[in-house]
């Protein structure tokens, strides 16, 4: 099976976070492998494993799309496990909102399906932990015309028939499809596996190729801010939130939150 | 012709409350249409003409709701075509997003989601980066799609109320070809508290709980509140995953949030922090959550929470 995951480079959320520029994008100084990615990985190298790994012909590529710090998470996806890594820069992709991030994306893909061998899955987290609007998956999915099973929470593949099983509120579901397909995983789906000392010194062998807008032949008006529909006109800091009243209980704490509830006509 | 098209996707015997917000926020837009799925009864026509809907599209074909949204986006792209919207406006439910995104690609549409305000030129407001950042966003396209939170509007009818057309929209016969099929769904049981996403009180609790949620669930009782979780308490199955809050769980944004034995993670954060009065309950003095608690008590939740809710009880009688 020929497995394409997509990882992210994306700001560590446990330092603050800022929108700057002209085009109101994200600070990426102190960034990461996008969490939510790790799980889409666990489950492509889980899926390859199963089924004898490279030996057998599997092939659990990791893409990632962004400036020269995206090779950052693709070298962590090679220690953690994946084959190879495919690395999508360009200048002119700066600002891409998620249809022209879809767009590129798209196009890689097919471009990785050329030598003969069609990639049969692919692979993401269920949102970024920047952006986190989910859109990228079905947008990817209708780009390549994939059917799409999203939010899965288990995954299988027997012969050509994924299936999965996705919560969706009121109602839990089990869905299917045939190969390709496109599939992206919740944080419930499995625990991902950390680098180790074998997987780290196994990375610096693996390759990770590199790709311009023009070797998957994509127009630089078709992406960045000049090929997204949306624009962000304004970004603002939220002021914090003032400080509030912070008590230690002294047996009373119970009747002083009812007070405090009756204060704010929240009764 | 309507500027604004309303996705309402098989609501049942009576319109949701989230519902009912998406129609008063459309009229901002101008003239309202709505495309429907599922069963149209008489009360729900009626309703959706009372909030101003002027027609109420219907897809050809009745078997949408088993596949996964790729065959809901083609609907509704057919649906703007013969209402030449220019604004589709949907729920901002994990579905509803990829519906929004797959119909943005089929429509060559912006598509922004999250959205908590919406002016009449189609400027949208969002909150990001875990409710750090306000911003406004703008589809550059002839038609954008939003999908729009809960709670962020009154729902309030129209003024003037007309009876809605209805029409057929034909859905194309290729919309299933490439979709995931549905082959099983089974519906969990109704707790008989408010739904998490919408309720206006919640209360959660955590690690805290060490497994005994009744506390937590006396309280939000008293209150008439949802029950909330973190990631820890529903990891450690002391509650079901529906009830986690944060990055990976439901976004909630209610008038109160009663944090109970919960740290304060930026995951759980990023689902709490835009609701309006935060309250926090937690033995350790250091726990981040007090940060953003308007009131906060150092204290143990199995001592304050059950005394707030015989307090409760006791003044409402
Ligand atoms: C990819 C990813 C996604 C995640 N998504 C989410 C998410 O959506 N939602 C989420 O919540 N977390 C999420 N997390 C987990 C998050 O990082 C934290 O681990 C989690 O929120 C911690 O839960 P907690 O606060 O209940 O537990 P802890 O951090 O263990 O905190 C328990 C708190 O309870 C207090 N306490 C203990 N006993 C009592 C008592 N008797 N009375 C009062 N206080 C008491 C302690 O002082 C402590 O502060 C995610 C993590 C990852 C990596």
């Amino acid at each position: 099976m020929k497995i394409v995951v997509l990882v992210k480079h994306v700001p560590d959320a446990q330092f603050d976070r800022h929108i700057t520029g002209p085009g109101n994008t994200t600070d990426r100084d102190e960034s990461i492998l996008s969490e939510l990615d790790e799980y889409a990985l666990e489950a492509a190298l889980q899926l390859a494993e199963e089924r004898g790994g490279t030996k057998a012909g599997n092939e659990v590529i990791a893409l990632s799309m962004g400036p020269s710090g995206a090779v950052n998470a693709l070298k962590k996806s090679l220690q953690i496990g994946a084959y190879s890594g495919v690395h999508l820069s360009d200048d002119a992709l700066a600002g891409s909102d998620a249809a022209a991030t879809s767009l590129a994306l798209a196009a890689t893909i097919r471009h990785l399906s050329a030598d003969g061998r069609p990639v049969d899955l692919v692979l993401t987290g269920m949102a970024s932990t920047d952006g986190e609007t989910s859109l990228i998956p079905a947008q990817l999915a209708e780009r390549l015309s994939l059917p799409q099973l999203t939010f899965a929470s288990s995954l299988e593949v027997n012969g050509r028939t994924v299936v999965a099983r996705r919560d969706a509120g009121a109602h839990s579901e089990t869905v299917e499809a045939q190969l390709p397909a496109l599939v992206s995983v919740t944080d419930q789906i499995n625990e991902p596996r950390y680098p180790n000392f074998k997987g780290i010194l196994a990375a610096k062998k693996k390759k990770i190729a590199s790709l311009s807008l023009a070797d998957i032949g994509v127009d630089p008006s078709q992406v960045g801010q000049a090929g997204s529909w949306t624009v962000v006109e304004s970004a603002a800091a939220r002021p914090p939130r003032t400080a509030g009243t912070i008590i230690t209980d002294e047996g009373d704490a119970g009747i002083k939150l009812v007070d405090f509830l009756a204060a704010q006509k929240l009764l | 012709m309507a500027n604004a098209l309303v996705f309402i996707d098989n609501p049942g015997a009576a319109l949701k409350k989230s519902n009912l917000e998406l129609l008063t926020l459309a009229r901002k837009l101008g003239e309202t249409a709505v495309a429907f799925t599922g069963e149209l009864t008489d009360d729900v026509a009626a309703t959706l003409g009372a909030y101003g809907a002027t027609t109420i599209y219907q897809p050809s074909v009745d078997d949408l709701a088993d596949y996964l949204v790729a065959p809901k986006a083609a609907y509704l792209a057919a649906a703007v075509a013969t209402s030449g919207a220019t604004a589709v406006l949907l729920e901002n439910s994990p579905e509803g997003k990829e519906i929004a995104g797959r119909l943005g690609i089929k429509l060559n549409a912006g598509v922004i989601t999250d959205v908590v305000g919406l002016d009449a030129d189609r400027t949208a407001h969002k909150s990001v980066l875990a409710g750090s950042y306000n911003t406004t966003a703008k589809a550059t396209t002839p038609v954008a799609v939003l999908s729009v939170k809960a709670n962020i509007v009154e729902p309030e009818p129209a003024g003037t109320v007309a009876e809605p057309a209805t029409a057929k929209v034909e859905v194309p016969a290729d919309a299933v070809a490439n979709a995931a099929r549905i082959s099983s769904r089974t519906e969990k049981p109704a707790s008989g508290r408010p739904d998490l996403s919408e309720a206006r009180i919640v209360v959660a609790g955590g690690r805290g709980v060490d497994g005994d949620f009744a506390p937590v669930e006396e309280l939000a009782d008293a209150l008439g509140a949802a029950i909330g979780a973190s990631r820890a308490a529903t990891d450690a199955g002391w509650i079901g995953h529906d009830a986690q809050v944060g990055q990976t769980g439901v976004t909630v944004s209610p008038q109160l949030y009663i944090s109970a034995g919960i740290s304060g993670a930026i995951q759980q954060k990023a689902g709490m922090q835009t609701s309006k009065v935060i309250v926090a309950i937690n033995k350790d003095a250091e726990a981040p959550v007090f940060e953003i608690a308007d009131f906060g008590i150092i204290g143990d939740l199995f001592k304050v929470l059950p005394q707030a809710t015989a307090e409760i009880k006791k003044r409402k009688g």
